[in-house]
């Protein structure tokens, strides 16, 4: 009875545990068919009343059963639990021999057999339970395991996702980083231009201080020398000498006087320029008030136009306005702003002459109509300002050194270089704005103010 | 009537004598040339009575016109001559300054010769 239990329970347990059905179904037939056999043995022995013999048939079966477990490769986690039933087999062989051989001996010894194998027995059961437990701990900690694995799993794509998204998130940072070193590499350009600017405005400002007063000296004596040129003409009438020597005498002195008032002429004219290098440095002195602009710029246009007109009757330009009506009043240095139009319009008007006088030359039956035209816009709070000609346009070399002190395209003694350079200061300067052009060559040239608008203070 | 031009520039002597030739020989105006403010001091504790009319120019080295029309106006509160400042920077500042420390009137470089002179008979 005791080797069927054990038959039947090994089988069942190796079966179940190592999942032989599905992972091994060659032996999992076989551990079947000793299942089988097992019963087959039982009902047997009892069919067969019983008989002396009989428990050889279970030794052989069951060592058949245990060498060939104990030699499969799939079943080396049962090994322990084989050896265990070892014991029990042999005891119980051991005490059928011993009841054959030596009767006498089994007599006397027989219980003791017995008991040592109900105890072997036991251990099958015993050494069976504890795999069954350690099986069970082995079954937890894969689970476990497993579940780990799962997590880190998940633990992994979220980190995974977390890793995108931060390189999503520098890549955008980075671009925005080159935009923002692009943005100021070209504002570091201006600045370097700007001061520039700045400090040539101050150096010319600082030179004409500088020649100012000994200017005033020449003009003065020059002036002087005039008055005493004429006196002395006077003082000559009054003498006795013949008048052939009086007369040279006044050639010479009507030639000293002329060259005298050579020298005032010119002389005068370098004040104009040291005049014009002074007013640099005043920019910004007076106090910004409210102005309306259209009216102002309108006003500056009419002016220059009159201007050039009343030295050159042949000049006519279209005089264009686009005038944006909410532009209204805007804190600016009227004085200054109005400098900044006059330039601008000079200049325009300048312009379209020489391009008029140029085609004139070519084709005199041209229809070259000149155009100078003003407009203003006002959003995003700030005022835009331009100032367009059809005139003769610049090329890039000439519009890179026109906001420089000094610089002028214009007959020597009709400009002092001056005009656009102190434009440029004034809107940077002055207005915190910006000055810029635009020009197409042989076609037209476009000047563009834009200043921020502050609120004026009621 | 006696006016003393205070100026660094030596040149403005020789300048002031021919543009006023005629009415230095006339003796309508007699002029007196200092070339620094410590000069027009020691000259004016000299002949301070003489005096009607001073000119000066405000940027000197040493003492600055500013400085000297203090100093006369401090030093002689009775009788004081007038002081007319002359200069070539002639912005509000220097104007208003001028006028605060008590100078009659307010002249900018390049002088203009015929308007001094009729303020000089006006004052006459």
């Amino acid at each position: 009875m005791g080797y069927f239990l054990i038959a039947l329970f090994l089988v069942q347990y190796i079966r179940s545990a190592i999942q032989t059905k599905t992972q091994h179904p060659e032996l999992d037939k076989i551990l079947l068919y000793s299942r089988y056999a097992s019963i087959a043995l039982l009902s047997v022995y009892y069919i067969a009343d019983e008989p002396e013999w009989y428990n050889w048939l279970w030794y052989v079966f069951l060592s058949a059963l245990l060498v060939y477990c104990y030699l499969r490769e799939e079943m080396k986690p049962f090994r322990t639990l084989i050896q265990g039933v070892i014991p029990y087999l042999v005891i119980s062989v051991i005490t059928d021999i011993l009841e054959m051989v030596a009767p006498a001996f089994y007599k006397e010894w027989g219980d003791y057999l017995h008991i040592a194998g109900f105890f072997a027995f036991a251990l099958c059961f015993v050494l069976w339970f504890y795999a069954r437990k350690q099986q069970k701990v082995l079954l937890k900690e894969r689970e476990d395991r497993l579940r780990d694995e799962l997590a880190s799993k998940a633990q992994k794509e979220s980190l995974e996702y977390l890793v995108a998204e931060r390189t999503q998130e520098l890549t955008l940072q980075k671009e925005e980083l080159q935009k923002t070193i692009e943005e100021l590499k070209s504002t570091q350009n201006q600045l370097i231009q700007s001061e520039k600017m700045a400090s040539l405005g101050e150096l010319t400002a600082g030179i004409a201080h500088e020649i100012q007063n000994p200017l005033n000296f020449v003009n003065n004596f020059s002036e002087v020398s005039v008055e005493l040129c004429q006196e002395l003409e006077e003082e000559i009438d009054k003498t006795d000498l013949p008048d052939s020597d009086k007369d040279y005498i006044k050639e010479i002195i009507g030639d000293l006087s002329q060259n005298q008032q050579k020298i005032t002429h010119h002389g005068k004219r370098a004040d104009s320029i040291v005049k014009g290098m002074l007013q640099h440095s005043r920019i910004s002195s007076g106090e910004k008030e409210p102005v309306e602009i259209n009216a102002l710029a309108d006003e500056y246009m009419r002016l220059a136009y009159h201007g050039l007109r009343a030295k050159d009757k042949e000049f006519n330009s279209a005089l264009l306005t686009d005038f944006d009506p909410s532009v209204g009043k805007v804190n600016v240095l009227p004085q200054d702003l109005g400098r900044v139009f006059l330039n601008l319009f000079t200049n325009a008007f300048y312009a379209v002459a020489e391009k008029k006088r140029m085609l004139t030359e070519k084709d005199p039956s041209t229809n070259y109509k000149p155009e100078v035209k003003i407009s203003t816009r006002k959003f995003d709070n700030k005022l835009y300002i331009r100032v367009t000609d059809n005139g003769t346009g610049m090329p890039d070399h000439v519009i890179a050194k026109i906001f420089q002190p000094f610089f002028t395209t214009k007959p020597t003694g009709q400009g002092t270089g001056l005009g656009l350079s102190m434009s440029y200061d004034i809107i940077t300067g002055g207005h915190g704005g910006v000055l810029d052009v635009e020009s197409v060559p042989g076609e037209q040239t476009e000047f563009k103010i834009t200043i921020p608008i502050t609120e004026s203070l009621e | 009537m006696k006016i003393l031009v205070v100026d660094d520039e030596e040149d403005v002597k020789s300048l002031f004598e021919q543009k006023f030739r005629r009415e230095i020989r006339s003796g309508q105006f007699e002029f007196s040339f200092s070339f620094s403010g410590e000069q027009a001091l020691a000259y004016l504790a000299d002949h301070h009575s003489e005096v009607v009319m001073i000119l000066s120019d405000i940027n000197m080295p040493g003492m600055s016109g500013i400085e000297l029309l203090k100093t006369i106006r401090k030093d002689h509160p009775q009788a004081p001559p007038q002081v007319m400042m002359i200069t070539a920077y002639g912005d509000s500042a220097n104007h208003d300054q001028a006028m605060e420390f008590g100078a009659n009137d307010f002249l900018t470089k390049p002088v203009n010769f015929v308007e001094l002179k009729e303020k000089l008979i006006e004052i006459l």
